[in-house]
């Protein structure tokens, strides 16, 4: 078996038991309540922290390039109230824009 | 009678917009009272009665974007020699577009199985905590909630969070809808080949930061949201430099400790939630929540350096994906 497939099983049944794992063992019990706060904020924590490599990192390093104008344009977009598609767009447009400039 | 029509006129020409507004406003409002403010995205979604469609309907803004790079993918796959049928099985079964640009610039650039497995585990080891949170969304028997849990990804599960929980229809509606642009995307690519333009060139990839703000934005509402995303933010951007990609992002979920002890003091709309702190002082409560937001990283540090992802060995072009 080529090297490419062992790593697709692999990795593809290791993801489906990090995505499962959770759901599958703890069943439809809602966690403690003592867990719902630090629960209820792994959603900004997490959010916050796509947002930031995703804008910002290149493997390995922080990088400062078009898609850092692009979440800057998206951002006042998201402050003035825009849909979702009109965020995605604008902060696309931006980013390919200044592509295309430089 | 003339009255009567300059009122008219006047309505048609002036208040039209006005009255328009007006009942968006109240269309808008409504919702957001019944659920303490829940997020324009999350309110407009669910005014759609069926919740799959909804799902649909909010995921719809992005399947451009989460197409084109899942084509690039097929292509960059291609391009470093993978074939074409474990391209489209990676994509049906992985379906995570970091770890999959990941193993691929891996092994174009000569690295190992081993290597390119700890590399796209490592990426994908975030969905542990947020199916974890969103477990208790999910129906039925063990089989149905491990397929039912596959949908999860950033994306779908950002969509579907509701106040004190998750919307199952919509996370799975969403979830679909990715996974169909994605897979396919990814076939079109081992089609089509080179001959399609990079995703880059359109900033697409400048979306995916935009979208996340977009989701995160109406969930800083109080002092703890607020402080979980600012830290989970500054751990990922701290860490970037220092750890093998897919770390700075778990670690970051660190930061969702804050809400485990914090200043009784501090107000919070949903203070109903947890009894009041005892007596935890404002100093000894933000010692606690400093420790441990300082201990985490160092044990993802430590963890990071002993792991097998191959930073070295990417191709530069494959890897400027790999971490978005």
């Amino acid at each position: 078996m080529s090297a490419a497939w062992v790593a697709v099983l692999v990795v593809g049944a290791a993801t489906v038991a990090i995505k499962a794992a959770g759901p599958v063992l703890a069943g439809e019990r809602e966690l403690r309540l003592g867990n719902a706060r630090a629960v209820e904020l792994l959603a900004p924590a997490l959010l916050a922290a796509l947002v930031a490599t995703q804008a910002f990192a290149t493997d390995e390093s922080l990088v400062l390039d078009e898609r850092a104008a692009g979440l800057l344009a998206g951002g006042a977009a998201i402050l003035l109230k825009a849909p979702l598609l009109v965020v995605v767009v604008v902060a696309a447009a931006t980013a390919a824009m200044l592509r295309v400039v430089a | 009678m003339r009255a009567l029509i300059i009122h008219t006129a006047s309505s048609v020409l002036r208040l039209v917009p006005e009255s328009k507004t007006a009942e968006r406003a109240k269309r808008e409002r409504r919702p957001a009272e019944g659920r303490a403010g829940g997020g324009s995205l999350a309110e407009r979604a669910d005014r759609h009665p069926n919740g799959y469609r909804r799902g649909l309907r909010a995921v719809l803004p992005l399947l451009p974007a989460v197409a084109a790079f899942g084509i690039s993918f097929g292509v960059l796959a291609q391009a470093a020699g993978m074939g074409a049928e474990a391209s489209i099985v990676m994509s049906l079964t992985t379906f995570a577009g970091s770890a999959q640009f990941a193993v691929v610039s891996v092994l174009g650039a000569g690295g190992t199985a081993a290597a390119a497995i700890g590399a796209a585990v490592l990426l994908n080891a975030r969905y542990a905590p947020m199916a974890l949170a969103a477990s208790s969304a999910f129906r039925g028997g063990r089989l149905r909630r491990l397929l039912e849990a596959q949908l999860l990804v950033d994306e779908s599960w950002a969509l579907s969070r509701r106040e004190g929980g998750f919307d199952r229809r919509v996370l799975i509606g969403a979830g679909a809808a990715l996974y169909v642009g994605w897979s396919g995307g990814t076939a079109v690519g081992v089609v089509a080949g080179d001959s399609l333009a990079d995703p880059a060139t359109l900033g697409l990839d400048a979306a995916f930061p935009a979208l996340f703000l977009a989701l995160v934005a109406p969930l800083l509402r109080n002092r703890d949201a607020l402080a979980a995303a600012l830290l989970g933010a500054g751990i990922a951007i701290c860490l970037t430099p220092i750890t093998p990609a897919g770390i700075p992002v778990i670690a970051a979920t660190a930061a969702c400790l804050v809400g485990l002890r914090r200043p009784a003091a501090a107000p919070a709309p949903s203070y109903e939630e947890r009894p009041p702190a005892v007596s935890p002082t404002d100093a000894t409560a933000r010692d606690t929540r400093s420790a441990a937001s300082d201990e985490r990283p160092a044990i993802a540090r430590r963890s990071g350096s002993d792991a097998p992802a191959a930073s070295g060995e990417r191709s530069p072009t494959a890897t400027e994906e790999a971490s978005r």
